[in-house]
């Protein structure tokens, strides 16, 4: 019971954050805390078979299988806070919280009887136990199950799967294409230039100069770019200094052109 | 050891895994709280296992297991399947059939 009181708590934190996270991702992590805290329950509740299949079937298959399509997706796709049917938000989180009321009094009120416990049933081992009643009770619910599974591994294949409708551009068309881009736009032919490399400073966050003193973007990273986290060739070093503490003393550089790029 | 704190605990979760589904709008998520709330069933299955002392609650459980990871596996190459085409995986964006 203490595995229980401290595990329920801790479930229910992580069931209302997984509702309101904002990144799909972060719901996927508290998923996995609440499916493995169900697992060490299922382990205290005489269910030792459970707590494996628990384990291997949901935090081990299913939620890689959504951590999968959540990097397909997009690992950013958060949602959106705009209610397309207005007053939805509230009236549903007042709907839950009655539905959840009543259903916990009406559980709490009910009583089963004495509890006859497992011990008798897992007598000869709970996996010879589930064993013998699966393999005769549930037998034939047992060989559905082995349809239903063929079923859907061929309706995903089938669902996943993308006709190509265009031929597949070979490195001979690559390279013709490249020339076509450069007779018709003036497009750079050769390959992206390389990021700065300065006598302090030599990263991928780091833009290379042009002869005229301005950074080049194509030296960057699209990413980088995107996210923001990239540094202005002169403004690098002194922050590399900032962080060192030395903040009063930085010495003239010799590595970036005077009246270079801009901060 | 009473099965009351476990079945109330079971029905938390339920009700937490039902308002997620009506309030959150990107399909993947609203998935994630469907399984929550077959784990929330199949924590009531197991503790009336015990109650029972039989094993049947047990065996109801890992069914609901077997049918949840096809359910998964199915529904999300739909949800891939509608982000490829709508570039969205939100719930809202596929509409078509209402007009």
């Amino acid at each position: 019971m203490i595995a229980f009181w401290i595990l329920a708590p801790v479930m229910v934190v992580a069931a209302l954050g997984m509702v309101l996270a904002r990144k799909a991702v972060h719901c996927a992590l508290l998923l996995a805390v609440v499916m493995i805290s169900l697992a060490v329950l299922y382990a205290v509740q005489d269910a030792p078979f459970l707590f494996a299949v628990q384990i291997i079937v949901y935090t081990g298959a299913i939620l890689m299988l959504f951590l999968f399509v959540l990097m397909l997706v997009g690992v950013d796709a958060s949602d959106s806070v705009v209610e397309t049917i207005r007053g939805q938000r509230l009236a549903s989180v007042l709907l839950g919280l009655g539905f959840g009321v009543l259903l916990v009094l009406g559980v709490a009120q009910v009583s089963v009887g004495t509890v006859v416990g497992l011990s008798e049933a897992n007598a000869g081992g709970n996996i010879e136990g589930i064993a013998a009643v699966l393999f005769s009770t549930y037998f034939l619910a047992f060989e559905v199950t082995a349809a239903l599974l063929i079923t859907a591994a061929l309706g995903a294949m089938v669902l996943a799967h993308r006709e190509r409708l265009t031929p597949k551009a070979t490195q001979a068309d690559l390279a013709a294409q490249r020339m076509r881009d450069y007779a018709e736009h003036g497009k750079h032919l050769g390959p992206l230039p390389p990021p700065g490399v300065y006598a302090r400073h030599n990263a991928v966050d780091t833009p290379a100069l042009l002869p005229d003193g301005s950074p080049a973007p194509t030296s960057l990273s699209r990413v980088l770019t995107a996210r923001g986290s990239t540094l202005s060739p002169p403004g690098s070093a002194t922050q590399v200094e900032r962080i060192g503490g030395s903040d009063e003393d930085v010495a003239p550089r010799d590595d970036a052109p005077e009246g270079g790029a801009g901060r | 050891m009473s099965e009351t704190p476990f079945l109330v605990l079971s029905a938390i979760l339920f009700t937490i895994g039902a308002v997620g589904v009506l309030t959150r709008r990107n399909a993947i998520v609203v998935f994630m709280c469907v399984e929550l709330m077959l784990n929330a069933g199949n924590l009531a299955l197991i503790t009336f296992a015990r109650t029972t002392g039989t094993l049947d609650g047990q065996i109801a459980a890992f069914f609901v297991m077997v049918v949840a990871a096809a359910e998964v596996v199915v529904g999300l190459a739909i949800i891939m399947t509608i982000f490829r085409t709508r570039r969205s995986a939100s719930v809202d964006d596929a509409s078509l059939l209402k007009y």
